[in-house]
């Protein structure tokens, strides 16, 4: 078998992910709740997870980094817990549902919104910003890396932007996080949604929101309100993060797998394994461009892309190359529109999607190989038909 | 009336104190987080208590790692 769907779930997880959560488990002690040894160590090993996550992505104080179970809930507490009707926000026309959903159910209460549209390849231009700003512009709702055809949005320039005229902006990095370095300071990003289970590599039910010194935390309204272990006296919620936003038990164990993902990655580095995916990637798109009938999707250079790949078979269904594919094969991707048909849209491929092929740390030059042989095949036979 | 040998700090959130404790321990700062003494908040969440005679080294070390401290008590 080889897995090329990484950019849905990471897989395999390295050593140590799973050991980490039977640990959390055997330490069975809630996190934040009671003053007793059990309880106060699962809470040291959520909190070095904070700091973890906060050193990750440069934000100086761990109290703001703020764990959901995914990036979309993150983007969900960001974009519905911002905005207010009246307000105009800006996103581009490569944004996952996880963006357009939440945006979209926010237009029909009265929130304004810009998508502005992209390139073939998926790129926005910054200078399009300007012209669509507006006196109740508040937020940029940008994605950093395409979850189809792994395009690199120019985040540094939209946060100059941003900090020019004065409003947030807010990143999903759910592509891009333990793929590419990010840096909330340099990127000039306000708040920073995350997912645990991608290139981050831990499991799925973990991800958070990172949140800038620049949020004004009394406008950013919690998704959940309820018990944080702290001000029991009073029933209404605390100001305070990371309680504010952080009602409920957290999911300690999956946040210790993600604690010892980030360990890993922190070891391998993330530049070094960077590097090497750019490899894979580099090859997988070369050789797909050179297969007749085979149409690649996406920047031909890995430096602005991360490892999503995407590809259609001249009159064949991107449903039935992916059956194909693992049926005769053994290769394991996604087809079809990949939650985004924003993005499809851009790319030209809606409604029938793409087939996504997505390389992931573990994956070998050799399965890489397998892969084009495979696809070449698929589409030799789609020729002969 | 029994000798104060403690100060407690107390923090707005659980994960405040977690940050406290990490603050002083390598600082090389003794510490304990401890449940808030009912006497001292209604709140049911942990303090950081630290020896009498490391209350200043403490306060400077949890200031300098920014930590949002609210009060500070003397207790037994």
């Amino acid at each position: 078998m080889i897995y090329l769907d990484n950019a849905a779930s990471s897989w395999p997880k390295p050593d140590g992910v799973a050991t980490a959560m039977i640990e959390m488990l055997a330490i069975g002690g809630n996190p934040g709740r009671s003053g007793h040894r059990l309880s106060l160590e699962a809470g040291r090993g959520v909190y070095a997870v904070r700091e973890a996550v906060a050193g990750l992505f440069s934000q100086p104080d761990p109290l703001r980094v703020v764990f959901t179970q995914n990036a979309t809930e993150s983007l969900n507490l960001a974009l519905a817990g911002y905005l207010r009707p009246g307000d105009h926000v800006i996103t581009s026309s490569m944004e996952h549902n996880s963006v357009m959903r939440p945006l979209r159910r926010l237009e029909e209460l009265g929130v304004e919104l810009t998508v502005l549209p992209c390139s073939a390849t998926g790129e926005l231009d910054p200078a399009d910003l300007a012209p669509a700003l507006r006196r109740n512009t508040v937020l940029i709702a940008l994605n950093h890396a395409s979850n189809i055809i792994g395009t690199v949005q120019p985040v540094a320039a939209v946060g100059r932007f941003a900090r020019e005229h004065d409003l947030l902006l807010l990143v999903d990095a759910a592509q891009s996080a333990g793929v590419l370095p990010v840096d909330i300071q340099q990127d000039r990003i306000d708040l920073l949604a995350f997912t645990g289970h991608k290139g981050l590599l831990g499991p799925s039910g973990t991800g958070g929101l990172v949140i800038g010194e620049r949020v004004d935390c009394e406008r950013l309204q919690p998704l959940t309100r309820g018990g944080t272990g702290s001000w029991s006296e009073r029933e209404s919620q605390p100001d305070q993060l990371p309680d504010r936003y952080e009602s409920g038990t957290r999911n300690a164990p999956g946040l210790a797998g993600l604690g010892a993902a980030l360990d890993w990655l922190r070891g391998q580095g993330i530049a070094q394994l960077q590097q090497r995916e750019a490899d894979l990637v580099n090859r997988l798109q070369k050789g797909l461009r050179e297969i007749p009938g085979v149409t690649a999707y996406g920047p031909a250079r890995a430096e602005q892309r991360t490892c999503a790949v995407s590809f259609t078979i001249a009159d064949q269904l991107p449903s039935t190359t992916g059956l194909r594919l693992e049926e005769e094969h053994g290769i394991l991707c996604r087809v079809g529109l990949h939650c985004t048909p924003a993005s499809h849209r851009t790319l030209g491929t809606f409604p029938a999607g793409t087939v996504r092929l997505s390389p992931g740390v573990f994956t070998t030059a050799g399965e890489i190989e397998t892969t084009l042989a495979a696809v070449a095949e698929v589409a030799a036979a789609e020729r002969n038909d | 009336m029994t000798e104060n040998k403690y100060t407690v700090f107390l923090v707005p959130t659980t994960s405040h104190a977690l940050k406290g404790e990490r603050l002083l321990k390598r600082a090389g700062c003794e510490c304990r987080l401890i449940p808030v003494p009912r006497h001292l908040s209604s709140d049911c969440g942990v303090c950081v208590r630290v020896k009498l005679e490391d209350r200043k080294l403490a306060q400077e070390i949890l200031l300098q790692g920014n930590l949002d401290i609210g009060a500070c008590h003397d207790v037994p």
